[in-house]
């Protein structure tokens, strides 16, 4: 305890590196999963390919990925833009799945009153779709960003700074004390990412907290 | 207008093989919604009345023929306008459930162009026209019950004020209670709007209570009879049209008849609360019991008064007929009454006298007399071939 009140600085510190590591790739995976879950849910044989190829990418070990793409980047290995780039192939892979059950989860009534009243495709995405998808992106959401708080870790195998740091930095000095304050805190962070993605959630989707008739 | 001309749908084989002809959903079709009327088209399940619907505003393309409205081939227009200028309405309302009530009505004038705030106050209107609580407006659709819902259906098809309606079985999946409430309410809207509605149904009766022309469509979607409900029952052109019409045909198509005018007979009366002596003192085993404004109440059997006349004595099973009701109405109240004497009520509810079953039925014999001398074919209520469904002889025949 006094340990970690002793390093609070080094902690928050590098907590802040972590939670931009994890959490930029979150958003732009977020940004590049809608339209190819969109694709996927209108396609059916595109789906089936989409969701094979993002499916396979997660089964990629992250640390052979952290060492894979600077040399197809052409950044050096302690860049960070190798996370992020590496954390956004896992989020993208994780949520194309995730987007295209949610605009496809919309009730098949509702969908062909929308078309009937002439919504073309693009505006009924927008505009009834992904509004109605909200509550299971949210929950793939979820799921990524602990994903992700836990991967990123292991970053700091490469020396890139994060909260995995005090992880291999405790083993290595045989001090548990170091790798239980590792720990704590990406849990720590993991929760304030969920509780993020669930507030925001909340406020999108008034109508899913009604009481029905 | 709405018009057919040689429509036919053909769906490709599931299997997928070239060369299969696939199966005929709707065939060589040809028909005419006139305007501002109700074309209703009735058929067993998977006879391609939705398909048929869902030509008109192209969510479904045809194979061959042409649909026009009000002249103008709709494969010439474009569809998103095309859609807009048509109100559809189906099964399950598929209300948007992200949108309030409100909203989901204001959806089509919104997507025209309309401001938001003249589209929601049109909105609301509509929202009171339909017979939904203005309260309601602020609601999500996972708060208001299938019948409620429904209206919303109709409320947001009506927005942008459509000539033209789609109804693809709107009243199918609510209780019978709440789906003969809709159906009035919607024949009332319609005397108003005078909109020209294409509306499915695989439920007869439906399709005779609110269709102006009935089309009665056969497995393979081939257009078996088009004709008035009265004409419909009367006079069935095959088998399949009269198995599917079913039943009571000729007690059904009554209620096309308007009642003409009959002597009554004269009937006493009780108030409620009335002594077991002053019942006895009529001197029939059975007394109609009415209210204050004068309106039937129910029948008593005299022998049964113990005291006084009260709300739980009065037999229910009887129902009343009005005077400016069907011939249909009229006869059941006979058929319905304990004692044998319909009752028949004014427009405003009041008694006018009682009727017997005997005497109802020359009134009928001399109407088909009338009719088959004629030179028409027989109609509805004499003059009634040309009136709209929802200025038909008031039919609801309320039980008392
Ligand atoms: N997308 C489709 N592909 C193949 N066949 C279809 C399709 N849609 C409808 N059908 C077939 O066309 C026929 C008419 O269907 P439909 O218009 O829905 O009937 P209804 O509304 O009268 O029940 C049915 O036999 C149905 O199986
Ligand atoms: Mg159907």
């Amino acid at each position: 305890m006094t340990w970690a009140l002793d390093h609070i600085g080094d902690i928050m510190f590098r907590a802040g590196q972590h939670a931009w590591l994890a959490g930029l790739p979150l958003v732009l995976g977020l940004v590049i999963a809608l339209p190819l879950g969109w694709l996927a849910a209108r396609r059916p044989r595109l789906r089936a390919v989409l969701l094979t190829t993002t499916g396979l990418l997660y089964t990629i070990p992250s640390l052979a990925l952290f060492i894979l793409l600077p040399p197809l980047l052409g950044t050096k290995i302690l860049d960070p833009v190798n996370v992020i780039v590496a954390m956004t192939v896992y989020t993208v892979a994780l949520l194309t799945r995730t987007v295209a059950d949610g605009l496809s989860s919309v009730d098949g009534s509702t969908r062909q009153a929308a078309i009937a009243m002439g919504y073309g495709s693009f505006a009924r995405f927008r505009a009834v779709d992904l509004p109605l998808a909200v509550p299971v992106i949210a929950a793939g959401l979820r799921v990524a960003a602990v994903s992700n708080v836990s991967i990123v870790s292991v970053a700091s195998l490469i020396g890139i700074s994060q909260l995995g740091y005090f992880l291999t930095d405790g083993y290595a000095r045989s001090f548990p004390t170091e790798v239980w304050v590792g720990i704590v805190a990406c849990l720590l962070l993991a929760l304030v990412f969920d509780l993020v993605i669930q507030v925001v959630s909340r406020f999108l989707t008034p109508w899913t907290r009604v009481v029905a008739a | 207008m709405i018009r057919f001309e040689g429509v036919t749908k053909r769906y490709a084989d599931a299997s997928g093989t070239d060369g299969g002809a696939g199966s005929v959903a709707v065939d060589d079709l040809t028909l005419e919604a006139p305007t501002g009327k109700i074309t209703v088209l009735v058929g067993p399940s998977g006879c391609g009345k939705t398909t048929t619907l869902r030509m008109v505003n192209r969510m479904i393309t045809p194979t061959s023929g042409t649909i026009s409205i009000n002249g103008r081939d709709t494969a010439s227009l474009d569809v998103a306008e095309l859609r807009r200028g048509i109100g559809y309405v189906i099964q399950h309302a598929g209300l948007f459930p992200h949108r309030t009530v409100l909203d989901n009505v204001a959806t089509v004038p919104r997507l025209l162009g309309t401001d938001k705030r003249t589209a929601r106050s049109r909105a609301m209107e509509l929202i009171e026209r339909v017979g939904l609580d203005p309260a309601m407006a602020k609601r999500y659709p996972a708060q208001l019950s299938g019948g409620q819902q429904q209206r919303v259906g109709v409320a947001r098809a009506l927005a942008a004020d459509p000539p033209v309606m789609l109804m693809d079985e709107p009243f199918s999946a609510v209780d019978p209670v709440v789906r003969e409430q809709l159906q009035n309410e919607f024949l009332r809207l319609q005397s108003d709007l005078g909109k020209t509605i294409l509306f499915v149904t695989h439920d007869i009766d439906e399709a005779v209570k609110l269709g102006d022309q009935v089309a009665v469509l056969r497995v393979g979607g081939v257009l078996a009879q088009l004709d008035s409900p009265a004409k419909l029952l009367a006079d069935p052109v095959d088998d399949f049209v009269a198995g599917f019409v079913g039943r009571d045909r000729g007690y059904r198509a009554l209620s096309f008849a308007a009642a003409p005018e009959l002597s009554l007979t004269d009937e006493p009366t009780v108030r409620l609360g009335a002594g077991a002596d002053e019942v006895r003192a009529i001197g029939t085993p059975w007394v109609l019991c009415v209210g204050d404004a004068g309106e039937p109440l129910g029948w008593v059997r005299a022998a049964a008064v113990e005291s006084e006349v009260t709300r739980s004595v009065l037999h229910r099973g009887g129902t009343v007929a009005s005077t400016t009701g069907s011939l249909r109405a009229l006869l059941d109240a006979a058929l319905s009454s304990p004692s044998g004497r319909g009752v028949v009520a004014d427009a405003d509810g009041r008694l006018v006298g009682t009727i017997r079953a005997a005497e109802v039925i020359p009134a009928i014999e001399a109407r088909r007399d009338a009719a088959s001398s004629g030179a028409a074919a027989p109609s509805g209520a004499g003059t009634g071939a040309t009136t709209s469904a929802a200025d038909r002889p008031a039919e609801e025949a309320t039980a008392r």
